[in-house]
C-alpha cells in the first residue's frame, strides 16, 4: 500500500475565507499606511518648505496668496561661514566620539569577555545598570566636572566647558556603558582556538587583542560606529547644555539658536537648514537599511 | 619560573579544561593589571562621568549652590532643599504630570502601538513589512531638533499649520496653536510615541518571528483564526521582551526630557506639561530671573537619580541578565 501524503490544508478553500483574508490584509495596509502618514506629512513639508518662499500647511504660496513662490533662496545659507564652522563642530564630536567609543569599548569589552581578573563581576553589573540608567540627569553634576576639568593647565582649553573637546567626551562617557556592552556580546561569540593557540605560543594579549580578535569582530565594530555616528552627529542636549554662543555650537544647537533667536522665525530658511543636516543621515537610511534596523534593537545581532 | 609545556597541559589546554593548578599569585596579580589596562579609558570615563558626577549630586543638593553664590565656598544646608522640594506648591502637578506621561506614553506607543505594528507587519509580505518598519524608524534617526520642527509646523496656528489646514474644526482644532493652546499633551505624547514605539517594534519583530512557525501552522490547521493565535499563541511566546521593553521604556521616559523642552518648555502658562526631568533640568540651568539654582535642580535630579538606578537594578535583576556573564574559559594557560 502506498501511503499519501498529507499536506496541511491551510486555508478552507472556500469563497468567504478569501475575501475574508483580502479584507484583512487591505486592513493592515490601510492601517500601516494611516499610521506612517504623520511621518510623511512632516518630512513632505521639511522638502517643500526648502525650496519654497513660504509654506500654509503643506502648499508653497507666492507673495500674491497663490500657489507657488518657488526659490532656492533658503539655501543662501551655504555660502555663510558659521554654518561650516557648526558642520565641523558636530563632524569632529561624532568622529570624536566614533573613535573614543570603539576603542574604549573594544578594549574594555575584550578585557570583560576573555580575562579573569578581580573586579570583572562588578564592573560588569555595574555598566549593565548604568545601561539601562539614561544619565540625562547628570548633567547638573557633569557641569561641574566640566569646570573642573576646564582648570587644568594647558588641555583644560580643550577638554572643559564650553569647548568641542569637553561636550565630545561627554558624549563619549554616555554612550561607553552600551558600546561595551555590545562589544563585550561580540567577543562572547568568537571561537576560542584562535586566541589560544596565539596565546600558548607567547603572544602578548595585546597582540591577540589586536592582531586576532579585533579582524573578526569588524562587523560589530562598524555597526556601533554607525550608531553612535548618528548619536553624535544628532547630539543635542549635551551641547547645548554645555556651550555657549556660537563659536562651539553644534549643527543642532545653532538651528536651535536660528529658530529662537530670529523673530519672526524664517521657517523656510530653518528647514533648509535642518534638511541640509540630515544629508549623511539620509545616506545612511539608504544604503544601511537591514544594519540600521539592527543596531536599533540593541545591536545584539550586529551585521 | 619558567611554565613547563609539557604534553599533558597542551593537551589539557587543547581541550579547554582548565590548568592543573589556579595559576601563582604573580600570575593573577598579572593578569588583573593586564585587564585592568584593557579596562582603563573605559574606566577613567565611567569615573569622570558617572561615579563622580552622581556623588556630586549628593554633595550639591546638600548646598545651597546658585549662580548668585558661585565665588563664595560651598555652604551646606542640610536637608532644606529636600524640604523645599516637597512644600513646592506645584510639586503635586509635576508628579502627576510625569505619572501622566510615562505611563500614557508607555501604554498607547512604546508598547501598544509598537506591538501592534509587530504584528501588522509580521502578517503581510516580507518586503513590505521590511518598508513600514524601516519609515517608522526614521523619527528615531532625524536630530530631535529638526523632528520637533516638523511636529511645530504641524500643529502651528492657521493659515500656517499642517493639522489646522487639512482638518478644519476636527478633533479640537480649533485654528490655533494646537501645542501652545488647545491641546499640549496631546502633541507631547505624540512627538515622543512616534519615536519611542519604533525600538519596541523592532524588539517585537525578532521575537514574534523567531516563533516556530509549525506552531502556528498546527493552530491553522485546527482551525484558530488570527486573534486566537495572536492571544493564545504569540503574546505567551514574547512575553519576556514585552516585560522587557516595559521596564526598559518606563526608565527611559521618567529620565529623558529633550523633545519636550525643545516643544513646550513646560508650558504653556505655568508647569502645564512640565515632568520632574524638566523642572531639574530648568532649576539648574535655565531658571526664572537669570539665578541657576544648581543645588536646588541637583535636589530634583537626585531623587530621580535615586528613583531611575533602583528600577535598573530591578529590571537587571528581574531579567537575570547576570546569567549572560560567562565565565572566561582560558585564564590558566
Amino acid at each position: 500500500m502506498t501511503t499519501t501524503e498529507i499536506e496541511p490544508q491551510l486555508q478552507p478553500a472556500g469563497p468567504l475565507h478569501k475575501t475574508r483574508e483580502k479584507m484583512g490584509r487591505r486592513f493592515a495596509y490601510g492601517f500601516l499606511i494611516l499610521s506612517i502618514t504623520p511621518i510623511l506629512i512632516g518630512y513632505t513639508w521639511l522638502v517643500i518648505a526648502t525650496i519654497s518662499t513660504r509654506t500654509e500647511g503643506l502648499l508653497p504660496r507666492n507673495a500674491q496668496g497663490g500657489i507657488g513662490g518657488f526659490t532656492l533662496r533658503n539655501w543662501d545659507f551655504v555660502t555663510d561661514s558659521a554654518i561650516w564652522n557648526a558642520m565641523l563642530n558636530s563632524l569632529l564630536i561624532a568622529v570624536a566620539m566614533v573613535i573614543g567609543v570603539g576603542i574604549a569599548s573594544t578594549a574594555g569589552g575584550y578585557a570583560l569577555s576573555r580575562m579573569k581578573f578581580a573586579g570583572r563581576k562588578t564592573f560588569l553589573s555595574m555598566t549593565l545598570v548604568l545601561h539601562a540608567f539614561k544619565a540625562e540627569m547628570l548633567l547638573i553634576a557633569i557641569f561641574f566636572v566640566l569646570r573642573f576639568l576646564g582648570d587644568i593647565p594647558v588641555i583644560g582649553n580643550y577638554i572643559g566647558f564650553n569647548t568641542v573637546g569637553g561636550v565630545a567626551l561627554v558624549m563619549i562617557a554616555l554612550e561607553l556603558p552600551l558600546g561595551i556592552w555590545l562589544m563585550k556580546g561580540f567577543f562572547d561569540n568568537l571561537p576560542w582556538d584562535m586566541e589560544r593557540a596565539a596565546l600558548i605560543d607567547g603572544a602578548s594579549r595585546f597582540r591577540v587583542w589586536w592582531q586576532i580578535m579585533l579582524p573578526q569582530v569588524r562587523p560589530g565594530l562598524a555597526a556601533l560606529s554607525l550608531f553612535t555616528f548618528i548619536a553624535g552627529w544628532n547630539a543635542y542636549l549635551v551641547p547645548f547644555t554645555f556651550t555657549v554662543g556660537t563659536k562651539v555650537a553644534n549643527m543642532p544647537v545653532f538651528l536651535n539658536q536660528l529658530i529662537s533667536d530670529t523673530a519672526p522665525t524664517n521657517w523656510n530658511a530653518v528647514a533648509a537648514v535642518g534638511l541640509f543636516q540630515m544629508i549623511p543621515l539620509l545616506i545612511f537610511f539608504i544604503f544601511t537599511q537591514e544594519l540600521l534596523l539592527n543596531i536599533y534593537a540593541g545591536g545584539s545581532k550586529g551585521t | 619560573m619558567a611554565q613547563s609545556l609539557d604534553k599533558d597541559t597542551l593537551a589539557r589546554a587543547a581541550i579547554g579544561a582548565p590548568g592543573p593548578q589556579r595559576g601563582t599569585l604573580g600570575r593573577r596579580v598579572r593578569n588583573t593589571f593586564t585587564a585592568y589596562g584593557f579596562l582603563g579609558p573605559a574606566m577613567g570615563l565611567v569615573l569622570f562621568f558617572f561615579v563622580i558626577p552622581g556623588i556630586l549630586l549628593v554633595v550639591l543638593s546638600l548646598t545651597d549652590l546658585s549662580s548668585a553664590n558661585f565665588s563664595d565656598p560651598w555652604t551646606f544646608i542640610g536637608l532644606d532643599n529636600f524640604e523645599r522640594l516637597f512644600a513646592d506648591p506645584f510639586f503635586p502637578k509635576i508628579l502627576r504630570n510625569t505619572v501622566f506621561y510615562v505611563f500614557t506614553t508607555l501604554i498607547f506607543f512604546n508598547l501598544g502601538l509598537a506591538l501592534v505594528l509587530a504584528l501588522v507587519t509580521t502578517n503581510i509580505p516580507r518586503r513590505s513589512g521590511f518598508f513600514f518598519r524601516l519609515i517608522w524608524l526614521l523619527p528615531r534617526l532625524t536630530p530631535s531638533v529638526v523632528y520637533i520642527l516638523m511636529w511645530k509646523r504641524i500643529g502651528q496656528a492657521d493659515p500656517f499649520g499642517i493639522y489646522n489646514q487639512l482638518f478644519p474644526e476636527f478633533l479640537g482644532a480649533s485654528g490655533g496653536n494646537l501645542f501652545l493652546g488647545g491641546s499640549p499633551w496631546t502633541f507631547v505624547i505624540l512627538t515622543n510615541g512616534f519615536v519611542g514605539a519604533s525600538f519596541g517594534m523592532i524588539i517585537f519583530t525578532s521575537a514574534l518571528e523567531s516563533i516556530p512557525k509549525d506552531l502556528i501552522t498546527a493552530a491553522k490547521v485546527d482551525g484558530a483564526n488570527v486573534w486566537r493565535i495572536i492571544r493564545d499563541i504569540k503574546l505567551p511566546m514574547i512575553k519576556w521582551p514585552l516585560l522587557f521593553i516595559a521596564t526598559y521604556q518606563t526608565l527611559s521616559l521618567l529620565t529623558s526630557f529633550e523633545y519636550i523642552l525643545l516643544l513646550t518648555e513646560g508650558g504653556p502658562g505655568l508647569f502645564t506639561t512640565e515632568v520632574w526631568a524638566l523642572t531639574a533640568y530648568k532649576r539648574a540651568f535655565a531658571s526664572y530671573f537669570g539665578n541657576s539654582q544648581w543645588a536646588f535642580g541637583a535636589t530634583w535630579a537626585i531623587v530621580l537619580v535615586t528613583v531611575a538606578l533602583l528600577l535598573a537594578v530591578i529590571y537587571v535583576k528581574l531579567f537575570k541578565f547576570n546569567e549572560l556573564i560567562e565565565e572566561p574559559r582560558i585564564e590558566n594557560l
